[in-house]
Formats: structure tokens, sequence, C-alpha cells
């Protein structure tokens, strides 16, 4: 009805111009010039000599992808997938037990809340060097067992070479579409058990496409690396050590949101269940842990996005160049600033702001959709 | 009318001073500030830029320096702020740049620098420095452009003399020597027989190992493309790098170069190459004495070869106070700023006329390093910027690496290869 520009809209908008204007050239701006970058070789001589950087393509992701020189990037992008997945659990779980702990009315509860909240309140880089010092595997905690008697551990920590689960870059594709055909195969299932049959069929397709692409194609060829010479990768079990600092760290935080979860739960609903008949532990299976679904999937994207942009603890505990340990961000840095090959940097930088965004648009989505259903 | 003439006499003593043209009284004029960007921000480095600049506030009184030191990554973070800069438009009035090819391949290729002759000129520096020195720092057509500090030298090798008579060893004279004698003779007694730290430390000992294995011609090769990448003898030089990292410490990973040189004077380990920086750290951090507490050899096979880095200051074009900056400079190779500094870091002065015999600013150490210097061939040090662009070094740390997992000399050869396509060497 009052579409028209009242007085109470015309201060609105003008109150919000001056942050969209911002926003606008200082994010938008600033991810639109660094995609564009990362379509060209720009690079630091380039620069300083005034000269227009050249267009190429997709030469720059192609590169990181393929090129030998940079077997970094594929270490970094395996390595934050294991880190990312180790993290996220370690945190859940360490912080949910916390959380279940503290709940039980215990004496004390601020003072333990506190103590394990404390770490958060330290920056990565101070975590880093401590931790680095504990891992130290001739003077850290690996002297710790000799005290009272016991062989001194011979674990080595952040410089472990050791690796699990390996596997050659050249795979790469073919274990990614194992895990696709593996999900619609899954959600086949599920929809055909929900009589939903049209959607079902279409998954049907989907994964037998994929079966017949995987079993007579060969997605091998997609890695675009010789196939005669498998790149070794897999899971570098120093990453362990960035695991326990990080998870270390951000455990009390899990905890804090998981509490606050726990005390929205009435004390009637947990009545009620075990009037009902359940058992202490069935109470937290049906009534507690579905309940704190939501606060799961927050602190995991919370973490996520941690994980995924991590710097300055994987900095200060390798030094930069330990590649067993090694992150995108840290290879973005050194690409740009070191190498100063921009171009190619700033393709990093696009690739880490993708996988962000992977995990982080889909909530915002759904935050936004219960927000319009409000 | 008395302000006016006092103002009036002002004027005229200013206008004697500049017909009589007295440089020190020209130069006590200059004002304004004058802002040093150096990563000299710890340890020796900083105390002798800190007697720098106190010693030319006294030169200067009116000039307000602005030490922006960035700390931190051996340079890295100094230069990812100072290439931000220049390419915002906001040169600093000096800059620290290591001499060779980190100068010429980029700051002076693309344009940025000012050229310096008339300070060498002025001064009679062309004649003080050392002609290879300024080779390093000038352009083909003869323009200098930057003023060397001091002088280091990579390819020293540490030990404890008395250490090594008790394990019985001797200092070995080549890397065979090194690897099938005095090695296991060593590992057996449960000794670690070389010192290695982290990343870059490593990458310093390939220099070492490349230039005892490729000789100086070969060496040098590499860098102006006569020596093949791909070729049996670059080969050769991972294999035995790679042979010199098995003889080092498991742990080499978790240890800066100050914990891989601290084994050595602790008994741990047998041998550290290191840059001659480590004198300092013997001397000064863990109070040794010379060719007691410590002792040094160049490094197996590169005997009567000095591998050397320099630390120099240039003028960027754009500077907001030239004048400033040429005052500071025209200081800085001087050999009087030469004794202030070199002493407190621990390095050799460049400018040739500075008191070096001295004994009581140049440690035993720097004796025997100086007689080197003037008498050696000089090579320069790839790992400190001497011979390649930060490109080639940035990117070969992670061959470093690569290599430090894998052993696996053709990859490693063949990537250096590509990265030296890459970043345009020997082109």
């Amino acid at each position: 009805m009052d579409s028209g520009l009242t007085r109470d809209r015309l201060i609105a908008i003008l109150m919000l111009l001056p942050s969209v204007i911002l926003v606008a050239i200082f994010v938008y701006g600033f991810i639109a010039w660094t995609g564009y970058t990362s379509l060209t070789d720009s690079n630091a001589l380039q620069q300083l000599s005034g000269l227009p950087a050249q267009f190429i393509g997709l030469k720059n992701y192609n590169d990181l992808f393929t090129g030998g020189l940079n077997l970094r990037f594929r270490m970094d992008m395996v390595n934050t997938v294991f880190f990312t997945i180790m993290f996220i659990l370690v945190c859940l779980a360490v912080g949910m037990g916390l959380a279940i702990l503290l709940d039980q009315k215990i004496k004390g509860e601020a003072i333990f809340r506190t103590i394990f909240l404390f770490p958060m309140a330290l920056s990565f880089v101070v975590t880093g060097v401590v931790w680095k010092w504990l891992f130290n595997p001739t003077s850290g905690l690996n002297v710790l067992p000799t005290i009272i008697g016991l062989p001194a551990g011979g674990f080595r920590w952040f410089i472990s070479e050791e690796r699990w689960w390996p596997f050659a870059w050249q795979d790469v594709p073919l274990i990614l579409s194992i895990i696709f055909l593996g999900i619609a195969i899954f959600a086949a299932l599920w929809y055909w058990s929900k009589r939903r049959s049209q959607t079902a069929a279409l998954l049907t397709a989907l994964a037998l496409l994929l079966l017949a692409w995987i079993t007579f194609g060969s997605p091998r060829s997609l890695s675009g690396l010789n196939p005669e010479r498998p790149e070794q990768h897999g899971f570098n079990v120093a990453l362990i050590a960035v695991v326990i600092a990080a998870g270390w760290q951000m455990s009390g935080y899990t905890m804090a949101m998981y509490l606050a979860g726990l005390r929205g739960i009435s004390e009637e609903l947990r009545e009620a269940a075990r009037v009902d008949g359940c058992s202490e532990l069935g109470v937290y299976r049906y009534v507690v842990f579905p309940l704190l679904a939501p606060i799961t999937l927050s602190a995991m994207i919370i973490l996520g996005h941690i994980s995924l942009k991590i710097f300055d603890l994987v900095y200060t505990i390798g030094g930069g160049d330990n590649l067993y340990i090694d992150m995108p961000g840290i290879n973005m840095f050194f690409t740009t600033f070191r190498s100063n090959q921009f171009g190619q940097g700033a393709a990093i930088a696009m690739l880490m702001l993708i996988m962000v965004a992977v995990v982080i648009i889909p909530y915002l989505a759904s935050q936004l959709r219960s927000e319009t259903k409000l | 009318m008395r302000t006016r003439s006092l103002f009036a006499l002002l004027v005229a003593a200013a206008l004697m001073l500049g017909v009589f043209g007295l440089a020190s009284a020209q130069d006590a004029a200059l004002s304004g500030d004058l802002e040093i960007f150096s990563w000299w921000t710890g340890g020796g480095e900083e105390a002798g830029l800190n007697a720098l600049i106190a010693r030319f506030k006294e030169m200067y009184p009116d000039v307000n320096i602005i030490n922006s030191a960035v700390a931190g990554g051996s340079g890295v973070n100094a230069k990812a702020v100072l290439t931000t800069r220049m390419l915002g438009g906001d040169p600093p009035d000096t800059f620290q740049v290591h001499a060779g090819a980190e100068l010429n391949s980029l700051w002076v290729k693309a344009g940025r620098m000012e050229a310096l002759n008339d300070i060498y000129e002025a001064n009679g520096w062309m004649e003080q420095f050392p002609a290879g020195l300024l080779d390093l720092v000038s352009d083909d057509a003869g323009n200098i452009y930057s003023v060397p500090v001091n002088i280091h030298r990579s390819n020293v090798m540490w030990y404890v003399p008395g250490k090594l008579e008790e394990w019985g060893v001797t200092v070995p004279a080549t890397l065979d020597e090194f690897v099938n004698e005095t090695c296991p003779t060593l590992q057996a007694a449960g000794v670690i027989p070389m010192a290695i730290g982290e990343n870059w430390t490593q990458s310093h000992l390939w220099e070492s190992v490349a230039l005892a294995v490729l000789g100086v011609e070969g060496y040098n090769g590499l860098w102006d493309g006569t020596t093949n990448w791909t070729s049996p003898e670059a080969l050769a030089v991972w294999d035995m790098y790679g042979k010199v990292l098995d003889c080092g410490n498991e742990d080499m990973n978790a240890l800066t170069w100050q914990d891989a040189s601290k084994l050595v004077a602790d008994g741990a380990a047998a041998f550290n190459i290191m840059g001659d920086w480590a004198a300092g750290y013997f001397l000064v951090d863990l109070a040794l004495t010379p060719n007691e507490g410590f002792a040094w050899a160049a490094a197996p096979g590169t005997d009567g070869v000095f591998m050397m880095l320099s630390d120099t200051f240039g003028l960027p074009k754009g500077a907001p106070h030239p004048e400033n900056a040429r005052a500071w400079l025209s200081f800085l190779g001087s050999a009087e700023a030469q004794d202030i500094f070199n002493p407190l870091k621990g390095s050799l002065p460049a400018n040739t006329t500075a008191d070096i015999t001295n004994a009581e600013k140049y440690n035993a150490y720097f004796q025997s390093a100086y007689e080197d210097w003037t008498s050696n061939v000089i090579v320069g040090s790839q790992r400190h910027g001497a011979v390649a662009p930060a490109a080639f070094d940035s990117g070969f740390l992670n061959i470093i690496a690569q290599f430090q997992g894998d052993r696996d000399s053709t990859t490693a050869a063949a990537n250096a290869a590509a990265l030296a396509i890459q970043t345009g060497i020997g082109g």
C-alpha cells in the first residue's frame, strides 16, 4: 500500500547506504579483483615496472592442480581435508563431553567453565609457540614418561614424515567419484524408502551413470598428471600435533556452545522421558542429542571455516616450510609475497574462498530461510 | 625591528654557508624525516643498526629517524611489506636488500632504484669497495644502486676441536671423506655427524654441497645457464646432498639455526654448516672462545672459495626525503660506520679501508675470514639472494622440503630445472 518513498524508508536507505557501499567495495569489489588477478600472470616485477598484467585464463588454476612445481598446493589440499575433519571431530567430541560433565550440576562449575574457555583467549600464535615446545620430539612431551622411569616416547609429532592411508593424486578423481556414487546410492535408497519414486529414480539414474563412467571411462585421466609417476599423498601423521593444539584451543568454545544448548533443554522434557521409562543414556540418545543438532551444525560451520583458513598456528608450529603440516593459507602468503607471483597467489586465495563458501553458504541460506519464516 | 634584523642575519648566514659550500655545514642543515626500512629487529643486528642511527643522529641532529624494521621470518615479512609499499607508491627513504639478484632482478630491473654513482665518486668508494662486490650491486651500464654494509660467508663449517679429538675424527676436506669416513665413525660413536635445522638451513646446506660437487665454474653456471640443472653433475649434487642429510639429526625440521649450532657447542653433534652469523652466536650468546670453544673451516670441498652475501641499502625512486637518504648512505659506506656496525652484528666490513686489523673490534674469526675474503675466489650465495631472484629462492625451498621427505634426486633436479626456466634464470 505505502510503496512510495516514505520518510521512514528514506531514512532507512540513507542509514544503510554507507555500509552497503563500503561492503560492496571492500568485500565484494576486492573479491572480484582477486578473482580477476587470479586469471592473469600478475607478478611483482611486472607490476613494479608498470606493465599491464596479461590475461591467461585458468592457467594458474591448471598449474596448481597439475604443475610439477605445485606439489605443495596439492599436499595443502589433502592436509586441509584431513585436518578439517579431525579438528571438527575432536572439538565436537571434547566440547560435548565437557559440556555434559559440567551440566551435572557439579560444585565450582563456574571455575571449570572459565578454565575450559581460557585457551580461547589466547592467540593462535601463542598456542603455536607453546605447543611447538611441548611437541619437540627430544625435549617435549616425549620426555614425560622418563619421569616415572619409562622409556621416552618415540613419536615425532609435527616433524613426523609418516603417512597413513596413502593414495596417488592421480586417483583423486576416482576416489571422489566413488564417494559421489556412494552418496547417490544412499540418497536414492532413502527416497525409495520415503516412497518419493520420482526423485529416487533420478538419483538411481545418476548413480548408474557414475558407475558406468567409473567402470568404462577413466576418472584417473582427469588428474592431468603423468599416470606413469604416481604422486603419493596421504594422511600426514604430523597433522595430529596440529589437531591437538587447535583442538586444545577451540574445544572450550565448543563446550560453551553445547552448554548453552543443554541449558536450553527444559528439565520437564528429561523428566517426561524418565517417567516414560527412559534410561539416563536413553535420555541423551533420544532427547538431548536431537535437540542439540542445530548447535552441532553451528559449531561445525564455525570450526570448519576456522580450520580452512588456519595460518598462524601452523606457521608458528612448523616454521612456514614444513610441508607435512602445510595449509593453503601459508602457501598463498608465500606464493604471493615470497615468490612474488600475485596471479597464482590470487588463484590459491580464490580456491580457499570457494572451499569456505561451500561450508558457509548453505548455512547462511538456511539461517535466512528460518528468519524469513519468523 | 629586532626580529627582522635577526632574520636578515640568519639569511645572510645561510647564504654564506651556501657560498662557501662547506660540506659539513650544508649537511647539518638537513632536516625532516628519514625512514630506514630493514628486517634487523633482534640481537647484534638490531644493536648495530641502533648504534649507526645514534652516530648519524650526532652528525645530523635535525633529522628525525624513523626505524621501520619489520620482524620475523628472516626478512619474509619485511619483504612482503616493502613490496606492498613500493607498489602502493609509498616507498621508504632507504631499504635493506641483499646484494645481487635480489636487488637487480626485481628493484633495478623494474627501474625503481636511483643510481648512486655520485655518492661513490664523492667518497672515493670506487677504490674502497672490492670490484666484484660492486658488480653485484650495479647494472651492465655501470650504474651502482646500493651501498653494501657488510659481508657474510655462507660456506663455513663449525665444530669444537677438543670434541673431534675425543671422537677420533678430523675435519673432512671433501664431502666424500665426510659421508664415507667421518660420518660412519661418528654415527658409531652415537654422535650426530651434521647438525641441521629447519627448511631454510637445509637450503643453506645445499648450496655448500652444490659448490663442492660442481666447483666454482659449475656452480656459477647454474645461475648463468651454462650448467644444465638436469645434467649428471647436477643430479650428483642432489645425491650427495641426500647422503649429507642422512648424516643429519632426525629432528632437523623442529630446530632453528641456533638450535642446530647449539648441538655442536653442546657436543651432541660434530659439525654444522651455517653462515658466519653463527660466530656471533657462539661468541656472544654462548660465550665461547674462538679456536677453543668453537672453530671453523670452509665447508668440505669448498676450501679456497668464499661464498658471500651482503646486506646493502639503496635509494628507491620517489623516496620522500632523498637528500636525507643520500646523507645516510654516504655515512653507511664510510669506514667509520662499517666499524660501528660490523663488530656488533658479527660480519665483515665491505669497505676495505675499515679497521679490520683491530683485534678489539674484529675477533679471531673475522681476522681469518677477512684473509679469505681478500684472497679466495668469490661466489654468490643462492639462499641469501646473491645469485637468483626471490621467486627462485622461494620456490627452491619447496623443492628442498619435498626432497627432504622423498629423497628423489631425479624429481628434485627436474623441478629445479622447471623452476629455473619459470623464474628466468640463465635466460
